[in-house]
């Protein structure tokens, strides 16, 4: 189970997110929502440590996580697919794999990864992760990178932006397939309606703060109002 | 040979001696040691000053030469000058280098001058691996300089590679291209320790329609200096386009020093240039995958210089 307490996070003199307190069951499904600048990211930077809050704590199976490094988190099993991946020069899509997975990887489970994002092997496997892929594609790469891993809370970051309606269908299937096998928690930030269908719970957060948080059946249809009459975007 | 020889020639060459059926030159503490000519491919020593000519001829197709050059005694400097007259159409695989492993305490030094004459057509491959090794405080000096002469329509594929162990080097490159030639130079660098570096390279389009691509990585570690100044003059319609690209660590100063002139209205020349640190985005991106900063930084540079 994911624990936040009190969660902070100041920059620039700024309050970016306050006082999130919260938890999240194992093997659940949560969509976060929430308008631009509300700080999602934020967030799962911090469930993540790549940023350090400014106050409060977040425990992880009841272990308090707040000062250990990005790498000792993902010993713990977590993983965060960036919202926006960096490229590499000379790394190819079969050795950032293989660094997720952490040992070799085979090649049919290279497959597996690339065809769970709608991606073929023979084609990306030895291509650079670099500039001369398009950001659908490194996008759906970043993807497979978390499905290589062996995780017990997988936080993607909007990972249908940029996606073509084909790769979006195969990307639904295979969350659907993650959260029936209710290995891991899954945090997945998104704006898609299709996408929060899939959550047991919503969780809204505008201005650095949960604004709402519910079943998908309870918070969806009041987004969905919200949205129609721009209260969303507010 | 020697287990240590061998050694060296592996890091420069990937071979541990003579390939039988391919040309060969290996030349050892300034002396030609083994040779070997092919009927396409004939190298012969020079009469008045060190060094070989090496003819390929006009039928030759995917053929390799290997001239590898190592010093494995301290204290000695060599000097030796490399002809390569490669006839019209040939096809052909160079691969040069020089190991130095140097235990002693006095520097050991190569200095050598390649110079290539290619003919119209034909097209080149050329590696050069730099290597050094050694527990002596002697230093492991290596200042290659090359020059190029391509004849219409020739084709050069350029591939250097320097990642380990020089103290000091000085590359100087001048090309000539006339018209449809093209020449493709990739350089890898990667100093450390007081290491410097630094590397001239001049391109001369003279004639229509040549080009030439550079593109340069290099890793600057701990306190080494790398300086680059690349050089490109259009003096016709023709294309160049230089790429220089440096990762910055520790205390290690990197300067690119870019200098195009154009002569010719139709002449496009592009230089870029970026220095900095390791992207701090790469490296969370690596640590969530469990890597520690050093291992991902380790990836990032291996990656890089790949
Ligand atoms: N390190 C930082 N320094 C200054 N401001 C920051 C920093 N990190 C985030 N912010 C600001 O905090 C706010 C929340 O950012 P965050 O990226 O978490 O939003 P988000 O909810 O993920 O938005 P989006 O839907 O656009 O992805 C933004 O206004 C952003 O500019
Ligand atoms: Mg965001």
């Amino acid at each position: 189970m994911l624990t936040l307490s009190n969660l902070s996070f100041q920059a620039d003199q700024q309050e970016i997110l306050s006082d999130i307190t919260t938890s999240f069951p194992d093997g659940s499904f949560t969509v976060i929502t929430g308008p631009n600048g509300g700080g999602k990211s934020t967030l799962a930077k911090l469930i993540m440590g790549i940023e350090q809050p400014t106050g409060g704590s977040v425990y992880w199976n009841d272990i308090d996580i707040t000062n250990l490094s990005i790498a000792q988190r993902a010993k713990h099993k977590i993983g965060y697919a960036f919202q926006q991946p960096p490229r590499f020069k000379g790394m190819s899509v079969k050795k950032l794999l293989t660094l997720a997975h952490g040992k070799v990887l085979k090649h049919e489970q290279c497959c597996e990864y690339l065809s769970a994002v709608g991606l073929c092997a023979n084609d990306y496997l030895n291509r650079d992760v670099d500039q001369s892929l398009s950001g659908g594609e490194v996008k759906r790469i970043e993807i497979a990178t978390l499905l290589a891993r062996d995780l017990d809370l997988a936080i993607f970051d909007e990972p249908e932006a940029g996606i073509d309606l084909w790769s979006f269908a195969k990307l639904v299937e295979t969350f659907q397939q993650l959260h029936q096998n209710k290995k891991m928690s899954i945090l997945l930030i998104s704006h898609q309606e299709r996408i929060m269908r899939m959550a047991d719970e919503i969780v809204v957060i505008e201005n650095g703060r949960i604004a709402r948080r519910g079943d998908r059946d309870q918070i969806l249809p009041s987004l969905i109002q919200d949205f129609n009459s721009c209260e969303y975007k507010k | 040979m020697h287990e240590t020889d061998q050694e060296l020639l592996a890091q420069i060459a990937g071979i541990r001696g003579f390939q039988p059926g391919t040309a060969f030159n290996l030349r050892q503490n300034g002396e030609g040691v083994e040779r070997h000519s092919t009927p396409n491919i004939q190298i012969t020593p020079k009469s008045d000053q060190p060094g070989i000519n090496i003819h390929i001829s006009a039928q030759t197709s995917e053929e390799e030469v290997h001239i590898p050059v190592i010093l494995t005694k301290s204290g000695i400097t060599d000097v030796v000058a490399n002809d390569f007259y490669i006839e019209a159409g040939a096809k052909v695989k160079i691969i040069a280098g020089c190991g130095i492993h140097n235990d002693g305490c006095d520097t050991s030094e190569h200095n050598g001058i390649h110079t290539f004459h290619i003919g119209k057509n034909a097209k080149v491959t050329y590696i050069e691996k730099h290597y050094g090794e050694g527990n002596g405080d002697g230093k492991r000096i290596l200042n290659p300089s090359t020059v190029v002469y391509m004849d219409e329509g020739a084709y050069m594929e350029m591939d250097s590679a320097q990642i380990k162990g020089v103290d000091s080097t000085k590359r100087n490159m001048q090309c000539h291209l006339k018209a449809d030639a093209k020449l493709m130079i990739s350089e890898r660098l990667m100093t450390h320790g007081k290491q410097n570096a630094v590397s001239d390279v001049s391109v001369f389009l003279d004639g229509e329609n040549s080009s030439v691509r550079i593109v340069s990585r290099s890793v600057g570690k701990d306190e080494s200096v790398q300086v680059f100044h690349p050089i490109a003059v259009g003096n016709a319609r023709c294309k160049a386009h230089i790429q220089c690209d440096s990762i910055l660590m520790d205390q290690a100063k990197i300067s690119s020093i870019p200098e195009i002139t154009a002569n010719h209205v139709d002449a496009q020349i592009v230089h870029e240039a970026a220095i900095g640190k390791i992207n701090s985005e790469q490296l969370i991106k690596l640590e969530t995958f469990g890597l520690a900063e050093e291992e991902a930084e380790a990836v990032i540079v291996e990656g890089f210089l790949k």
